[in-house]
């Protein structure tokens, strides 16, 4: 496809757009307020509906990079490059389309500073897409470091009573592991005489830089995703942002982790990841179990879920480090799933605490008898988080246990007792807010979902059983570039006479 | 050889010259015009500084002048024009504080020419007799300058512990000058260098250098030669504060280059150790010390600090790249420190001045943009892509990475990760908090000229990605004067 205007551009700095108009909007009103709203919500239906237009535009059947733009900056040391592949269209898309649900999700929770909140969300959602589009090393690390300014706000200024523990601890972890990879990226450059992504991709690191460089990219997508051990900063962001920050913080910015491992570590470093393969399992299983008993141990609804979060991603990367075709389409699968699971889950407690102003589990209790619709769409959900057959949570886990069946037994079978666990926690969750006697006096007026609430969820959850249904147009989309990655990466470990399978010892 | 009756060339000094003279002639307008002389002077000395850029910037000649001490050459003229938007931005950022604070005084402006002219010729030294004239007529111009406002026991002891501290290592640097003088037999940077090269160099020569360099890290405060700059930036009134956080930086900065890649080239491997124990050491002790501070002038001292260690990271590399990096580091710095000091010298209440970080709390509500604004310059300070700050750091790194630096450039991000922390922390105060008691009043409103600097130094931070290219092309050509 020839594309004569940029889309990638934007659909990119749309948003920014929206920020600059509703920056001029002088809040002294309700009338202001709702106004403010009102551009908001527009902006991010703009980005989204343009968004189809790249996945419109996408030629399935290509490995490599479409829509490609590039501009010369800054002397040869970075460049302005942007396009698509298979791996990281989805993102983009998944990316523009939960935004105007995040935007709606605040819609009368957030009262004051109503303006910071929406320029902060929309500024946040393009250094989203831009890290997701970007084709140089540099633009990437621009976009996703930056993205860590708005979160940091939004954490501080709108979230709950440890707020600012919560948002330094984000900033500060997210920052080291970042300026690890920073300093890879700048060895790199040097070795390869660019920061352009596909040149990159093509260079062959020697075998003992690909360790070193292997390790900073992991420092950073490991905290970012995050993995077990240093998955502490995201329980406590999770609960003390405001439930939109939760829903893109589940939603998009764990995913960039795992898609950093994709673009980056993967094809970029397939030695040292083969190496280091046996290593992330053991991570990734640790993730899986542990965080799967902490969660059943919480007595916070979102804290539950934030630690089911990182089990999940535990999935992800041990796909990922698979390296087979079932594993990293069952990574990207599961990614895009959970993104849609986990916000909608975050919008269900979002939806209690609304009302509630609680998240302890202990303050619920026999909701479906005030609140009828809301257990239906709860349990949906549920299900789907748990990775019941017929929800996209099913999908994704199946095809990344085949995988890890494929790479070994055992870790097929630690992994998939993490299943089994998560449906201990997640049911035993919903029983205890959902199910039993209305008995709390506080909850004996509580109120059904709302049409708003409903324009929320019921979509999320029509996405969530249509892609546990027919997965199809996700993987037609993801094929061409997925297989191209795990051929080369072969081909890179068979080209070193290495055993292709490192973990088989 | 140049005869001696030849007539000096000394058309590439004119702004120099022009500076010089204008500043006797505004003493004089100051003295006879008397008590009411302040503002006319002020309007004078920027319209003066103003002059002597625009003459730079005419000015086509490059080369060498009065005999191989004074030379003028790219890098010459873009910190000089980078030092004259300091001295000039500073003078305006004094405007409303000097009346608000009922110490008019007309030899402030006039001082901070004369410094300005110590600073360009420090910047255009190429031979150790300029070095020495224009730093000691760039201090002692400081020195009054810190003390200026005579009626604080707090500026007064600013001033006299800066002079102290700035004649020990004036004393250094001189020593230093002569053991070089003794062991190579020249002054000028170019006869230095070639007899380094052309001989195996000394034990007493490295002394030499050592001192040297002990007495020009004194002028950038860098650790271990930082003791003077909190109790400095503390005491001095805030615009001097200002002033010595900016353009007098820059020139030292300068002429470090100046030494370090022209007259002690052919020793690089000596004097990079030194280099790079002294950006290690301002890293972390500007990370660290600065995380304990109450009072925002002390911190932006400490800040200072880790900035200038930052900045000879690019210089420990010794490369094209890495001069480069330390060019961009000081300008997006300066830019930077003085948006920030634009802020501090909004800090006023009805009752005054106030300095302490707290004062900052629920700024967000009470003062909306100037939050903002003090936001972005704490984001870039903290170096946070895509804001300028990050650019900076990021140039001088990947200089040290690609000479193989590893281990400074990796403990240089962990210290600016510690560093993060404190800026992070000024943000927290104004957003996190609400406002209270006194604070719920807010400030009172800001000046026009220091809306002006803020303004320009946050549209500066944010819309650096724009102009990055040019900047850097420019930035290229400058460092290309040494190679």
């Amino acid at each position: 496809m020839n594309f004569d205007f940029n889309i990638l551009s934007i659909v990119t700095f749309a948003p920014i757009i929206g920020a600059l108009i509703i920056a001029t909007i002088p809040v002294d009103s309700e009338i202001a307020k709702r106004n403010v709203r009102n551009v908001t919500l527009f902006t991010t239906v703009i980005t989204f509906i343009l968004s189809i237009g790249i996945w419109l535009g996408f030629d399935n059947s290509q490995a490599g990079f479409q829509m490609v733009e590039k501009y010369d900056w800054i002397g040869g040391f970075m460049s302005y490059h942007m396009g698509v592949d298979g791996i990281s269209i989805l993102f983009v898309l998944l990316t523009t389309f939960l935004m105007p649900f995040c935007i709606l999700a605040s819609w009368t929770t957030i009262e004051s500073r109503i303006k910071e909140y929406m320029i902060a969300f929309l500024i946040l959602e393009t250094f989203m897409i831009g890290v997701f589009v970007s084709l140089d090393m540099m633009l990437f690390y621009i976009f996703f470091e930056a993205g860590l300014i708005p979160m940091f706000l939004i954490i501080g200024v709108w979230g709950g009573k440890r707020r600012v523990y919560a948002s330094y601890k984000f900033f500060l972890y997210t920052l080291l592991g970042s300026v690890l990879m920073l300093l890879a990226m700048m060895a790199m450059y040097w070795h390869a005489g660019t920061t352009d992504i596909p040149t990159l991709l093509e260079t062959k690191f020697p075998a003992d830089m690909q360790f070193w460089l292997w390790l900073a990219f992991f420092a950073s997508f490991a905290v970012k995703m995050p993995m077990w051990p240093v998955h502490t900063w995201l329980p406590d962001a999770h609960v003390e942002a405001p439930t939109a920050g939760s829903v893109i913080l589940a939603g998009v910015l764990l995913k960039m982790g795992g898609y950093g491992f994709l673009r980056f570590s993967l094809p970029m470093f397939p030695l040292a990841s083969a190496d280091m393969a046996p290593y992330v399992y053991t991570l990734s299983i640790i993730a899986i179990i542990y965080t799967s008993l902490v969660a059943l141990a919480q007595e916070d609804i979102k804290k539950l879920i934030a630690y089911s979060s990182v089990a999940h991603m535990g999935y992800v990367t041990l796909g990922i480090f698979t390296a087979n075709i079932y594993g990293v389409q069952g990574a990207i699968y599961q990614m895009l799933s959970h993104g849609l699971i986990s916000g909608a889950l975050f919008l269900c407690v979002g939806v209690v605490y609304d009302r509630m102003h609680t998240r302890e589990i202990k303050a619920y209790g026999g909701l479906v008898n005030r609140m009828p619709k809301y257990a239906v769409v709860f349990l949906l959900l549920t299900m789907a988080n748990v990775g019941l057959p017929g929800t996209s949570g099913f999908v994704g886990e199946f095809l990344i246990l085949l995988g890890a069946f494929q790479e070994n037994t055992w870790l097929a079978f630690f992994a998939t007792s993490g299943v089994i666990l998560s449906a201990v926690y997640a049911l035993y969750l919903y029983r205890r807010v959902v199910f039993g006697a209305l008995e709390k006096e506080s909850l004996k007026s509580i109120l059904d979902i709302t049409t708003r609430e409903k324009i929320l969820l019921y979509p999320l959850i029509i996405l969530v059983v249509f892609f546990g249904v027919y997965p199809t147009p996700v993987f037609e989309v993801t094929n061409a570039s997925v297989e191209a990655l795990v051929n080369n990466y072969q081909a890179a470990i068979n080209a070193v006479g290495e055993v292709a399978k490192p973990a088989a010892h | 050889m140049l005869s001696v009756f030849e007539i000096p060339n000394v058309n590439l000094a004119t702004p120099e010259i022009v500076l010089g003279i204008g500043a006797m002639v505004l003493l004089m307008v100051g003295v006879f015009v008397g008590r009411s002389a302040n503002t006319i002077v002020t309007g004078l000395a920027l319209a003066l500084i103003v002059i002597a850029g625009v003459i730079l910037f005419r000015m086509q000649g490059e080369g060498m002048a009065m005999h191989g001490a004074f030379i003028m050459d790219d890098f010459a003229r873009y910190m000089k024009i980078l030092a004259l938007i300091g001295s000039a931005l500073t003078i305006v950022m004094s405007v409303t504080y000097m009346r608000k604070e009922k110490f008019e005084k007309f030899e402030y402006p006039i001082l901070v020419v004369l410094a300005t002219t110590g600073m360009m010729l420090m910047i255009s030294a190429s031979s150790m007799l300029t070095l020495y004239l224009g730093l000691e007529l760039q201090s002692l111009a400081l020195y009054v300058c810190a003390a200026i406002n005579r009626d604080s026991p707090k500026a007064a002891e600013a001033g006299l512990k800066y002079f102290v501290l700035g004649a020990l290592s004036s004393g250094m640097l001189l020593y230093g000058i002569s053991l070089t003088y003794g062991y190579t037999g020249h002054l000028d940077f170019v006869g230095i260098a070639d007899a380094l090269s052309s001989s195996e160099r000394s034990i007493g020569l490295v002394f030499g250098l050592v001192f040297i360099l002990a007495g020009l890290a004194f002028k950038i405060s860098a650790v271990p030669f930082h003791m003077w700059t909190p109790d400095v930036y503390e005491g001095a009134p805030t615009p001097v504060t200002a002033f010595f956080a900016a353009a007098p930086k820059v020139a030292a900065m300068a002429l470090l280059i100046r030494v370090t890649m022209g007259a002690f080239e052919p020793i690089t491997h000596d004097w990079k150790q030194i280099i790079v124990f002294i950006s290690l050491a301002s890293m972390i002790l500007g990370a660290f010390a600065a995380i304990g501070q109450t009072n925002i002038k002390r911190l932006m001292a400490y800040s200072s600090i880790g900035h200038m260690g930052f900045a000879l990271v690019g210089l420990a590399a010794g490369t094209q790249a890495g001069v480069n990096g330390v060019i961009l580091y000081m300008t997006i710095y300066m830019i930077m420190t003085l948006g920030t000091f634009a802020c501090i010298l909004a800090m006023r209440r009805k009752t005054g001045m106030v300095e302490n970080i707290e004062d900052l709390g629920g700024l967000a509500k009470t003062h909306p943009v100037l939050a903002i604004c003090l936001t972005l310059l704490m984001f870039s300070l903290a170096g946070i892509p895509p804001l300028g700050g990050f650019f900076a750091k990021y140039f001088v790194f990947v200089a040290a990475i690609d000479a193989k630096l590893y281990w400074l450039a990796g403990i240089g991000f962990l210290a600016s990760v510690v560093g993060a922390f404190y800026y992070l922390r000024i943000i927290k105060i104004m957003w996190f908090q609400e406002p209270e008691g006194e604070q719920e009043e807010g400030f009172v409103p800001m000046a026009n000229e220091l809306r002006l600097v803020l303004t320009a130094s946050s549209l500066f931070v944010v819309l650096y990605v724009l102009f990055a290219g040019p900047l850097f092309e420019l930035t290229t050509a400058a460092s290309g004067s040494f190679f």
